[in-house]
């Protein structure tokens, strides 16, 4: 370990002092069926310092840090390690040469403990080679207490928020001291305090002399966080800069190949009568007499930590969990809400939090994935699936939302992150909600595209939707609600109109 | 902006032809009937394949397994199990056969239902099954209980049901109007038995049904992920029930076939045809996890089945020898499969 204190201090660029690369990867050339995820790419990546990637979805940056990682094997390209050649022959290969990744989607198993799933293949053993869960709890919170995070060892990940889960991933990731530690948008399921701690523990790793690369899609982390970058655009390498060198409108430029004008084009529309009213809501041991109204056009945010309870809420509206108690108006007639069926049936859509738990059909294909949901309603006759139609009517939406596929029948699964997220949001377009739930509507998704969503949210509101959103993205909550309702520990705290709302207020609300 | 998003027009769809998952498996099938007639010229002087006779018995002999197999495979795909079919065949064969008897019989099971229309036989066998699907369905969906076991349950169940209906006594003397339904028929000069057309037909409505209706759309996206199916607003234990029903509905039938063909009824008849169904499917691509299987895999796999079993009787291997082979063949096959299919999806 090196003196933690000179190290952090380093700014950018001066940290490859020592000589050399610590990774290099050039003329990386990787296709898949239909299309070229990456063109004779390179990345070079130096010793304490923190590496992002950016680029639209789909521009090949997974693809790169799975070859990194030694999930996929490059068509052609070589490869460095500290200055030396190698060929990585898998992921357990790659880890033991001190390369690490969290992925974009969680990969931790549900029905096992924080402490199982970190250290899984590698269990403290006893004497008689059975596992020794005391070493491996005591282990577990060493490295927890190391990197301050607050979860309990001997709990079911499947019990956990996503944001802790992601927290477990990290932990993960740090605990084989590797010295390459990859990061695909660790932070799209974070709020602003997680993603504060996260970067505690960066620029420790950092001052470590260990290399980061970070994906994100978020301009001011990169800002925050990273000493140089890299964009990529189409599978191609464009450029590496050092991030205090250029400005957010040089990256966007850079990642996109044109401006984009607004981020958050809200617009005004006339805000009509009440369309869902919650009174009373509880569910036990979760939140309780949480009650708000949502009118026709109105887009009512939805703030609060990791943990508060705001998904919990949002999923008992839709019927996922039931509430223990309350009652749910929908134009002014109580309405009981068992099911996500019966919230459909009136009119409802939710887009999930997780699109890999409860989102994604990940063995069919993107045309069955946009379609799941409206079949419910429409598009079907006498049992039969008027699959024309319905198929037209799917790839015009996909087009709106720019999903970047060569195919409609291609699995679901070989899509980007930010792709795959944009088709669960035309599945839920393609019902032609009235109440349209939203949880993390722009996770891993580009910031043109986003503009993009977010001019659509606009849109459905001026149609006279009533939205109801739910973001960790401070911006995007102050930039696209018309009302924030804030939670904290399963209560709400306190809403805000759109003139009040400001970062300061909803912090403040949201940790009392 | 990119080339690489959706083309302007819908006819893009299915753009990229893709061969289908049932090609390589057919490739199997075809390459085991050609070891067979090799072997066959070489050891039995004879030919395998052109041979009418034993075509239509290999065909006989597949239709009951695969009627049973395009219902298990419904089943498998939601990423279930059902491990009742064959004691569904033998007591759904019971009860049709005990409605079929002529008054011929002195000791008829129902000396008042005796020379009756075959409906009201072929009604009650289906009937039979169809609960018996329901009662499977009803319970994984009510009670959570896993598939493996609910259907274990009534494996044991509807065999002993079987067996006290008669106190294990066969019935027979048949008649035969009802026998009718096993027997076969030329068709240009080749002998066509009527399970055959009856098991073709239930492969053809349900690959209709699982491609093309909502029914079938939502089987699968059970098997593929739950939670999403769920959210997606899909009511699972209703559809799950469905899936069950229908599997049981097509062990009943498969029982009335085998009855109808034995002109009896047997309470062991069925024994262990739920294994063969459900190697037929898997054979034929069906995922055990859920979410992927196709009918036109599952008649590949089960005619894949039948030759074999035909195949080593031609060659007269040894009874013993003829189980050992198939377990390491089915198993062989999927291997087989499951690495090709792998390679294609790593590319
Ligand atoms: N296994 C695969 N099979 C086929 N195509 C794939 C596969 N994996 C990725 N692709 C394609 O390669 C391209 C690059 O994907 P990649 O996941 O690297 O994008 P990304 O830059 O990480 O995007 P995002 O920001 O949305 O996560 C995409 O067009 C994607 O559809
Ligand atoms: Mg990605």
């Amino acid at each position: 370990m090196n003196g933690t204190g000179t190290m952090d201090a380093t700014p950018a660029g001066g940290a490859a002092m020592d000589g050399g690369y610590l990774l290099e990867v050039e003329n990386v050339r990787k296709e898949f069926p239909g299309v070229v995820a990456l063109d004779n790419v390179q990345l070079r990546l130096k010793r304490g310092s923190v590496h992002a990637l950016m680029g639209e979805n789909g521009a090949g940056k997974s693809t790169l840090m799975k070859i990194v990682a030694g999930i996929y094997t490059p068509d052609s390209g070589s490869f460095k390690l500290r200055g030396e050649d190698i060929k990585l022959r898998g992921p357990l290969d790659a880890l033991e040469h001190g390369i690490a990744m969290i992925h974009q989607e969680l990969n931790l198993m549900a029905p096992m403990t924080v402490a199982e799933n970190i250290w899984i293949r590698r269990e403290p053993l006893t004497r008689f080679g059975f596992v020794d869960h005391g070493e491996m709890r005591r282990k577990t919170a060493e490295l927890f207490k190391r990197l301050n995070i607050d979860i309990d060892p001997d709990v079911q990940v499947g019990t956990l928020t996503v944001a802790s889960r992601q927290m477990v991933e990290i932990a993960k990731a740090v605990s084989y001291e590797s010295d390459v530690l990859i990061m695909d948008e660790p932070t799209s399921a974070l709020t602003e305090r997680e993603v504060d701690h996260l970067f505690t523990i960066i620029r420790a790793l950092r001052g470590q002399g260990k290399g980061i690369i970070y994906i994100t899609h978020k301009m001011n982390e990169l800002f925050e966080i990273a000493d140089e970058f890299s964009v990529f655009r189409d599978g191609k390498y464009i450029a590496t800069k050092l991030s205090h060198e250029v400005t957010r409108d040089d990256i966007i430029r850079m990642m996109v190949g044109r401006e984009i004008t607004q981020m958050f084009p809200k617009e005004e529309v006339p805000i009509g009568a009440v369309v869902l009213s919650a009174k009373g809501l509880t569910l036990k041991g979760v939140f309780s007499d949480v009650s708000f109204d949502v009118r026709s056009g109105e887009i009512l945010g939805i703030a609060g930590l990791v943990g508060s309870g705001r998904s919990n809420i949002a999923e008992t509206v839709f019927g996922v969990t039931p509430a223990d108690a309350g009652t749910i108006e929908l134009f002014g007639k109580t309405v009981r809400i068992d099911s996500p069926s019966t919230a459909m049936r009136h009119g409802m859509a939710f887009l999930t939090e997780d699109r890999k738990e409860t989102g994604c059909f990940l063995l069919l294909d993107i045309q069955e994935n946009t379609q799941m949901a409206v079949l419910q309603s429409g598009y079907v006759k006498n049992g039969f699936v008027k699959q024309k139609h319905l198929s037209r009517d799917s790839v015009e939406i996909s087009q709106a939302l720019r999903v970047k596929t060569p195919d409609m029948a291609e699995p679901i699964i070989n899509l980007s992150g930010g792709n795959q997220q944009k088709v669960l949001i035309a599945r839920w377009l393609l019902t032609k909600p009235k109440i349209l739930i939203l949880d993390e509507p722009t996770r891993g998704i580009d910031v043109g595209a986003k503009a993009e969503i977010h001019r659509l949210i606009s849109k459905l509101a001026g149609q006279g939707v009533a939205v109801i959103m739910i973001s960790s993205e401070m911006p995007e909550v102050l930039g696209m609600s018309d009302r924030i309702m804030v939670v904290h520990e399963g209560r709400v705290t306190g809403f805000l109109d759109r003139a009040e709302a400001s970062q300061v207020k909803i912090m403040e609300l949201a940790s009392h | 902006m990119s080339t690489n998003e959706i083309a302007g027009s819908a006819n893009v769809i299915g753009s990229k032809k893709r061969l289908p998952p049932e090609v390589s498996i057919l490739g199997v099938l075809i390459g085991i009937a050609i070891v067979f007639e090799i072997l066959g010229w070489i050891f039995v002087g004879d030919s395998f394949l052109a041979n009418k006779q034993r075509l239509s018995i290999i065909i006989l002999q597949v239709s009951v397994i695969g009627i049973i197999a395009v219902g298990v495979t419904q089943v498998i795909i939601t990423a279930g199990v059902d491990l009742s079919s064959g004691s569904i065949v033998g007591l759904s064969a019971m009860v049709a056969a005990s409605l079929a008897q002529t008054s011929a019989n002195p000791r008829a099971v129902y000396p008042t239902l005796t020379d009756i229309s075959p409906i009201w036989a072929i009604l009650a066998g289906l009937g039979v099954g169809l609960l018996a699907g329901i009662v499977n369905g009803s319970l994984i969906a009510r009670t959570k209980i896993p598939p493996f076991i609910a259907t274990l349950g009534m494996m044991v169940s509807a065999r002993g049901l079987a067996k006290w209906y008669t106190l294990g006594q066969p019935v027979a003397l048949l008649d035969d109007s009802f026998t009718w339904f096993g027997k076969s028929f030329n068709i240009f000069g080749f002998p066509l038995p009527l399970p055959v057309i009856v098991f073709l037909l239930v492969a053809v409505i349900c690959h209709i049904a699982l491609t093309y209706t909502r029914y079938g759309k939502f089987t699968y996206a059970i098997g593929a992920n739950p939670q999403a199916a769920r959210v997606s607003g899909i009511n699972i234990g209703g559809h799950l029930i469905k899936v069950y029903a229908v599997a049981g509905l097509l062990s009943g039938l498969a029982g009335v076939m085998t009855a109808a063909r034995a002109a009896s009824g047997q309470p062991g008849m069925g024994v262990a045809y739920e294994l063969d169904a459900i190697a037929a499917a898997v054979i034929g691509g069906t995922s055990l996890s859920g979410g992927v299987g196709r009918i036109t895999g599952t008649v590949i796999g089960t005619i894949i089945l039948g030759v074999l079993t035909s195949g080593f009787t031609f060659l007269k291997v040894g009874a013993y020898y003829q189980e050992i082979i198939k377990g390491i063949i089915i198993v062989s096959a999927v291997i087989i499969d499951q690495h090709r299919q792998n390679k294609r999806k790593k590319a």
